[in-house]
Protein backbone atom coordinates (compact mmCIF):
# COMPACT_ATOMS: atom_id res chain seq x y z
CA UNK A 1 0.00 0.00 0.00
CA UNK A 2 1.30 3.45 -0.85
CA UNK A 3 1.44 5.76 2.17
CA UNK A 4 0.62 9.44 1.72
CA UNK A 5 1.25 12.16 4.29
CA UNK A 6 -1.27 14.96 4.73
CA UNK A 7 1.20 17.32 3.12
CA UNK A 8 1.57 15.09 0.07
CA UNK A 9 -2.20 14.79 -0.34
CA UNK A 10 -2.70 18.53 -0.21
CA UNK A 11 0.17 19.16 -2.66
CA UNK A 12 -1.45 16.85 -5.20
CA UNK A 13 -5.00 18.16 -4.75
CA UNK A 14 -3.74 21.75 -5.00
CA UNK A 15 -1.89 21.11 -8.24
CA UNK A 16 -4.97 19.55 -9.82
CA UNK A 17 -7.40 22.11 -8.39
CA UNK A 18 -5.52 24.92 -10.15
CA UNK A 19 -4.93 23.06 -13.39
CA UNK A 20 -5.85 24.32 -16.85
CA UNK A 21 -6.49 20.86 -18.27
CA UNK A 22 -6.63 21.91 -21.89
CA UNK A 23 -3.44 23.92 -21.73
CA UNK A 24 -1.37 21.48 -19.67
CA UNK A 25 -2.78 18.33 -21.26
CA UNK A 26 -2.10 19.43 -24.83
CA UNK A 27 1.35 20.76 -23.94
CA UNK A 28 2.37 17.59 -22.12
CA UNK A 29 1.29 15.23 -24.89
CA UNK A 30 2.73 17.33 -27.72
CA UNK A 31 6.01 17.71 -25.81
CA UNK A 32 6.14 13.92 -25.40
CA UNK A 33 5.67 13.39 -29.15
CA UNK A 34 8.40 15.92 -29.93
CA UNK A 35 10.98 14.94 -27.30
CA UNK A 36 10.39 11.17 -27.71
CA UNK A 37 9.33 10.89 -31.35
CA UNK A 38 8.89 7.12 -31.27
CA UNK A 39 5.78 7.69 -29.16
CA UNK A 40 4.13 8.98 -32.33
CA UNK A 41 3.61 5.35 -33.26
CA UNK A 42 0.36 5.35 -31.28
CA UNK A 43 -1.05 8.35 -33.10
CA UNK A 44 -0.79 7.40 -36.77
CA UNK A 45 -4.46 8.24 -37.32
CA UNK A 46 -4.26 11.67 -35.72
CA UNK A 47 -3.23 13.60 -38.82
CA UNK A 48 -0.18 15.78 -39.43
CA UNK A 49 2.68 15.03 -37.02
CA UNK A 50 5.48 15.81 -39.44
CA UNK A 51 7.26 18.45 -37.40
CA UNK A 52 7.14 20.14 -34.03
CA UNK A 53 4.88 22.97 -35.19
CA UNK A 54 2.41 20.53 -36.75
CA UNK A 55 2.32 18.53 -33.53
CA UNK A 56 1.87 21.62 -31.38
CA UNK A 57 -1.10 22.85 -33.45
CA UNK A 58 -2.73 19.47 -34.08
CA UNK A 59 -6.25 19.65 -32.59
CA UNK A 60 -6.53 15.86 -32.22
CA UNK A 61 -3.39 15.78 -30.10
CA UNK A 62 -4.64 18.71 -28.02
CA UNK A 63 -7.98 17.01 -27.38
CA UNK A 64 -6.30 13.74 -26.52
CA UNK A 65 -3.87 15.40 -24.13
CA UNK A 66 -6.81 16.94 -22.29
CA UNK A 67 -8.51 13.54 -22.12
CA UNK A 68 -5.41 11.84 -20.74
CA UNK A 69 -4.95 14.53 -18.09
CA UNK A 70 -8.56 14.18 -16.96
CA UNK A 71 -7.81 10.48 -16.66
CA UNK A 72 -5.57 11.40 -13.73
CA UNK A 73 -8.55 12.85 -11.82
CA UNK A 74 -9.63 9.45 -10.62
CA UNK A 75 -6.20 8.81 -9.17
CA UNK A 76 -6.33 12.15 -7.34
CA UNK A 77 -9.74 11.22 -5.90
CA UNK A 78 -8.61 7.69 -4.94
CA UNK A 79 -5.02 8.18 -3.85
CA UNK A 80 -5.21 5.28 -1.42
CA UNK A 81 -6.29 2.84 -4.09
CA UNK A 82 -4.77 3.86 -7.39
CA UNK A 83 -3.89 0.30 -8.35
CA UNK A 84 -7.50 -0.90 -8.19
CA UNK A 85 -8.84 2.34 -9.66
CA UNK A 86 -6.74 1.88 -12.81
CA UNK A 87 -7.09 -1.89 -13.25
CA UNK A 88 -9.51 -1.51 -16.17
CA UNK A 89 -7.49 1.30 -17.77
CA UNK A 90 -4.40 -0.88 -17.51
CA UNK A 91 -6.15 -3.71 -19.34
CA UNK A 92 -7.29 -1.22 -21.99
CA UNK A 93 -3.76 0.09 -22.56
CA UNK A 94 -2.43 -3.44 -22.79
CA UNK A 95 -5.08 -5.34 -24.71
CA UNK A 96 -6.65 -2.70 -26.90
CA UNK A 97 -4.17 0.17 -27.25
CA UNK A 98 -1.00 -1.98 -27.08
CA UNK A 99 1.03 0.80 -25.50
CA UNK A 100 4.54 -0.13 -24.35
CA UNK A 101 4.36 0.62 -20.61
CA UNK A 102 7.83 2.21 -20.72
CA UNK A 103 6.13 5.04 -22.58
CA UNK A 104 4.02 5.94 -19.52
CA UNK A 105 7.15 7.21 -17.79
CA UNK A 106 8.04 9.35 -20.81
CA UNK A 107 4.67 11.11 -20.72
CA UNK A 108 4.94 11.46 -16.94
CA UNK A 109 8.32 13.18 -17.33
CA UNK A 110 6.91 15.60 -19.91
CA UNK A 111 3.96 16.36 -17.64
CA UNK A 112 6.43 17.08 -14.84
CA UNK A 113 8.33 19.51 -17.09
CA UNK A 114 5.12 21.32 -18.13
CA UNK A 115 3.90 21.64 -14.54
CA UNK A 116 7.38 22.84 -13.50
CA UNK A 117 7.30 25.52 -16.21
CA UNK A 118 3.85 26.66 -15.02
CA UNK A 119 4.69 26.76 -11.33
CA UNK A 120 8.22 28.15 -11.56
CA UNK A 121 9.84 28.49 -8.17
CA UNK A 122 6.64 27.19 -6.53
CA UNK A 123 7.67 23.81 -7.95
CA UNK A 124 9.98 23.30 -5.00
CA UNK A 125 12.02 20.12 -4.44
CA UNK A 126 9.33 18.83 -2.04
CA UNK A 127 6.53 19.52 -4.52
CA UNK A 128 8.57 17.85 -7.26
CA UNK A 129 9.19 14.81 -5.06
CA UNK A 130 5.48 14.48 -4.25
CA UNK A 131 4.34 14.98 -7.84
CA UNK A 132 6.86 12.45 -9.15
CA UNK A 133 5.83 9.97 -6.44
CA UNK A 134 2.19 10.37 -7.49
CA UNK A 135 3.01 9.88 -11.18
CA UNK A 136 5.20 6.87 -10.37
CA UNK A 137 2.24 5.21 -8.61
CA UNK A 138 -0.02 6.00 -11.58
CA UNK A 139 2.55 4.63 -14.04
CA UNK A 140 2.96 1.46 -12.00
CA UNK A 141 -0.81 0.95 -11.78
CA UNK A 142 -1.23 1.42 -15.53
CA UNK A 143 1.37 -1.23 -16.21
CA UNK A 144 0.06 -3.66 -13.61
CA UNK A 145 -2.36 -5.68 -15.76
CA UNK A 146 0.01 -6.29 -18.65
CA UNK A 147 0.86 -9.90 -19.22
CA UNK B 1 21.65 6.70 -28.38
CA UNK B 2 21.87 8.89 -31.48
CA UNK B 3 24.68 11.36 -31.99
CA UNK B 4 23.95 15.07 -32.06
CA UNK B 5 22.89 16.59 -35.37
CA UNK B 6 24.04 20.04 -36.46
CA UNK B 7 20.55 21.29 -35.56
CA UNK B 8 20.84 19.83 -32.05
CA UNK B 9 24.24 21.43 -31.50
CA UNK B 10 23.00 24.83 -32.70
CA UNK B 11 19.98 24.61 -30.43
CA UNK B 12 22.14 23.69 -27.43
CA UNK B 13 24.66 26.46 -28.08
CA UNK B 14 21.94 29.07 -28.62
CA UNK B 15 20.06 28.08 -25.47
CA UNK B 16 23.29 27.87 -23.46
CA UNK B 17 24.16 31.43 -24.49
CA UNK B 18 20.84 32.55 -22.99
CA UNK B 19 21.22 30.70 -19.70
CA UNK B 20 24.97 30.52 -19.00
CA UNK B 21 24.93 33.53 -16.68
CA UNK B 22 22.61 31.53 -14.40
CA UNK B 23 24.73 28.38 -14.52
CA UNK B 24 25.61 28.42 -10.81
CA UNK B 25 21.97 28.82 -9.78
CA UNK B 26 20.90 26.09 -12.17
CA UNK B 27 23.53 23.69 -10.83
CA UNK B 28 22.74 24.39 -7.19
CA UNK B 29 18.99 24.02 -7.74
CA UNK B 30 19.33 20.82 -9.78
CA UNK B 31 21.67 19.21 -7.28
CA UNK B 32 19.51 20.24 -4.32
CA UNK B 33 16.43 18.85 -5.99
CA UNK B 34 18.15 15.59 -6.85
CA UNK B 35 19.15 15.00 -3.24
CA UNK B 36 15.53 15.52 -2.11
CA UNK B 37 13.66 13.77 -4.91
CA UNK B 38 16.10 10.84 -5.30
CA UNK B 39 17.38 10.28 -1.76
CA UNK B 40 19.58 7.37 -2.86
CA UNK B 41 21.90 9.96 -4.45
CA UNK B 42 22.76 11.24 -0.99
CA UNK B 43 25.00 8.20 -0.57
CA UNK B 44 27.67 9.98 -2.59
CA UNK B 45 27.75 12.96 -0.25
CA UNK B 46 27.86 11.38 3.18
CA UNK B 47 30.92 13.54 3.90
CA UNK B 48 28.93 16.79 3.64
CA UNK B 49 27.57 18.45 6.75
CA UNK B 50 24.49 19.88 5.08
CA UNK B 51 22.67 18.29 2.14
CA UNK B 52 19.65 20.58 2.08
CA UNK B 53 18.77 22.69 -0.97
CA UNK B 54 20.54 26.03 -0.82
CA UNK B 55 23.24 24.87 1.58
CA UNK B 56 26.85 25.91 1.01
CA UNK B 57 28.23 22.52 -0.09
CA UNK B 58 25.29 22.01 -2.46
CA UNK B 59 25.77 25.45 -4.02
CA UNK B 60 29.50 24.99 -4.41
CA UNK B 61 29.18 21.56 -5.93
CA UNK B 62 26.35 22.65 -8.22
CA UNK B 63 28.72 25.28 -9.57
CA UNK B 64 31.43 22.66 -10.14
CA UNK B 65 29.03 20.39 -12.01
CA UNK B 66 27.69 23.17 -14.23
CA UNK B 67 31.27 24.19 -14.97
CA UNK B 68 31.64 20.72 -16.42
CA UNK B 69 28.46 21.17 -18.47
CA UNK B 70 29.72 24.51 -19.80
CA UNK B 71 32.97 22.85 -20.76
CA UNK B 72 31.00 20.13 -22.57
CA UNK B 73 29.09 22.76 -24.56
CA UNK B 74 32.39 24.18 -25.81
CA UNK B 75 33.52 20.66 -26.76
CA UNK B 76 30.22 19.60 -28.22
CA UNK B 77 31.81 18.48 -31.48
CA UNK B 78 33.78 15.75 -29.73
CA UNK B 79 32.50 15.03 -26.27
CA UNK B 80 34.34 11.73 -25.87
CA UNK B 81 37.74 13.30 -26.44
CA UNK B 82 36.89 16.53 -24.66
CA UNK B 83 35.63 14.87 -21.48
CA UNK B 84 38.37 12.24 -21.20
CA UNK B 85 39.81 13.54 -17.94
CA UNK B 86 36.39 13.96 -16.38
CA UNK B 87 35.50 10.44 -17.42
CA UNK B 88 38.61 9.07 -15.74
CA UNK B 89 37.78 11.04 -12.60
CA UNK B 90 34.24 9.65 -12.44
CA UNK B 91 35.34 6.12 -13.34
CA UNK B 92 38.34 5.63 -11.10
CA UNK B 93 38.05 8.13 -8.28
CA UNK B 94 34.41 9.07 -7.80
CA UNK B 95 32.95 5.81 -9.09
CA UNK B 96 29.49 7.30 -9.51
CA UNK B 97 27.07 4.71 -10.85
CA UNK B 98 26.25 5.96 -14.37
CA UNK B 99 22.52 5.53 -13.71
CA UNK B 100 22.81 8.67 -11.65
CA UNK B 101 23.82 10.76 -14.67
CA UNK B 102 20.31 10.27 -16.01
CA UNK B 103 18.85 11.31 -12.69
CA UNK B 104 20.86 14.53 -12.52
CA UNK B 105 20.09 15.28 -16.18
CA UNK B 106 16.37 15.01 -15.44
CA UNK B 107 16.69 17.46 -12.59
CA UNK B 108 18.66 19.90 -14.72
CA UNK B 109 15.82 19.79 -17.27
CA UNK B 110 13.22 20.42 -14.52
CA UNK B 111 15.19 23.45 -13.31
CA UNK B 112 15.48 24.79 -16.87
CA UNK B 113 11.69 24.48 -17.16
CA UNK B 114 11.08 26.37 -13.92
CA UNK B 115 13.63 29.11 -14.68
CA UNK B 116 13.07 29.56 -18.42
CA UNK B 117 9.45 28.50 -19.06
CA UNK B 118 9.18 30.40 -22.35
CA UNK B 119 12.59 29.50 -23.77
CA UNK B 120 12.52 25.84 -22.77
CA UNK B 121 10.33 24.87 -25.71
CA UNK B 122 9.84 21.22 -26.74
CA UNK B 123 12.47 21.73 -29.47
CA UNK B 124 15.02 23.04 -26.97
CA UNK B 125 14.02 20.30 -24.54
CA UNK B 126 14.78 17.49 -26.99
CA UNK B 127 18.14 19.03 -27.97
CA UNK B 128 19.16 19.47 -24.32
CA UNK B 129 17.97 15.98 -23.42
CA UNK B 130 20.05 14.50 -26.24
CA UNK B 131 23.06 16.64 -25.28
CA UNK B 132 22.94 15.64 -21.61
CA UNK B 133 22.59 11.99 -22.64
CA UNK B 134 25.62 12.31 -24.93
CA UNK B 135 27.50 14.01 -22.10
CA UNK B 136 26.63 11.17 -19.74
CA UNK B 137 27.77 8.65 -22.31
CA UNK B 138 31.13 10.44 -22.70
CA UNK B 139 31.48 10.48 -18.91
CA UNK B 140 30.89 6.72 -18.81
CA UNK B 141 33.55 5.98 -21.44
CA UNK B 142 36.33 5.01 -19.06
CA UNK B 143 34.25 2.93 -16.65
CA UNK B 144 35.01 -0.44 -18.17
Amino acid sequence: MVEWTEQERSIITNIFANLDYEDVGSKALSRCLIVYPWTQRYFASFGNLYNADAIKTNPNIAAHGTKVLHGLDRAVKNMDNIKATYAELSVLHSEKLHVDPDNFKLLADCLTIVIAAKMGSAFSPDVQATFQKFLAVVVSALGRQYH
Amino acid sequence: MTSLSAKDKDAVKAFWAKISSKATDIGADALGRMLVVYPQTKTYFAHWKDLSPGSAPVKKHGQTVMGGVADAVSKIDNLTAGLLNLSELHAFTLRVDPANFKILSHNILVVLATMFPNDFTPEVHVAMDKFLAALALALSEKYR
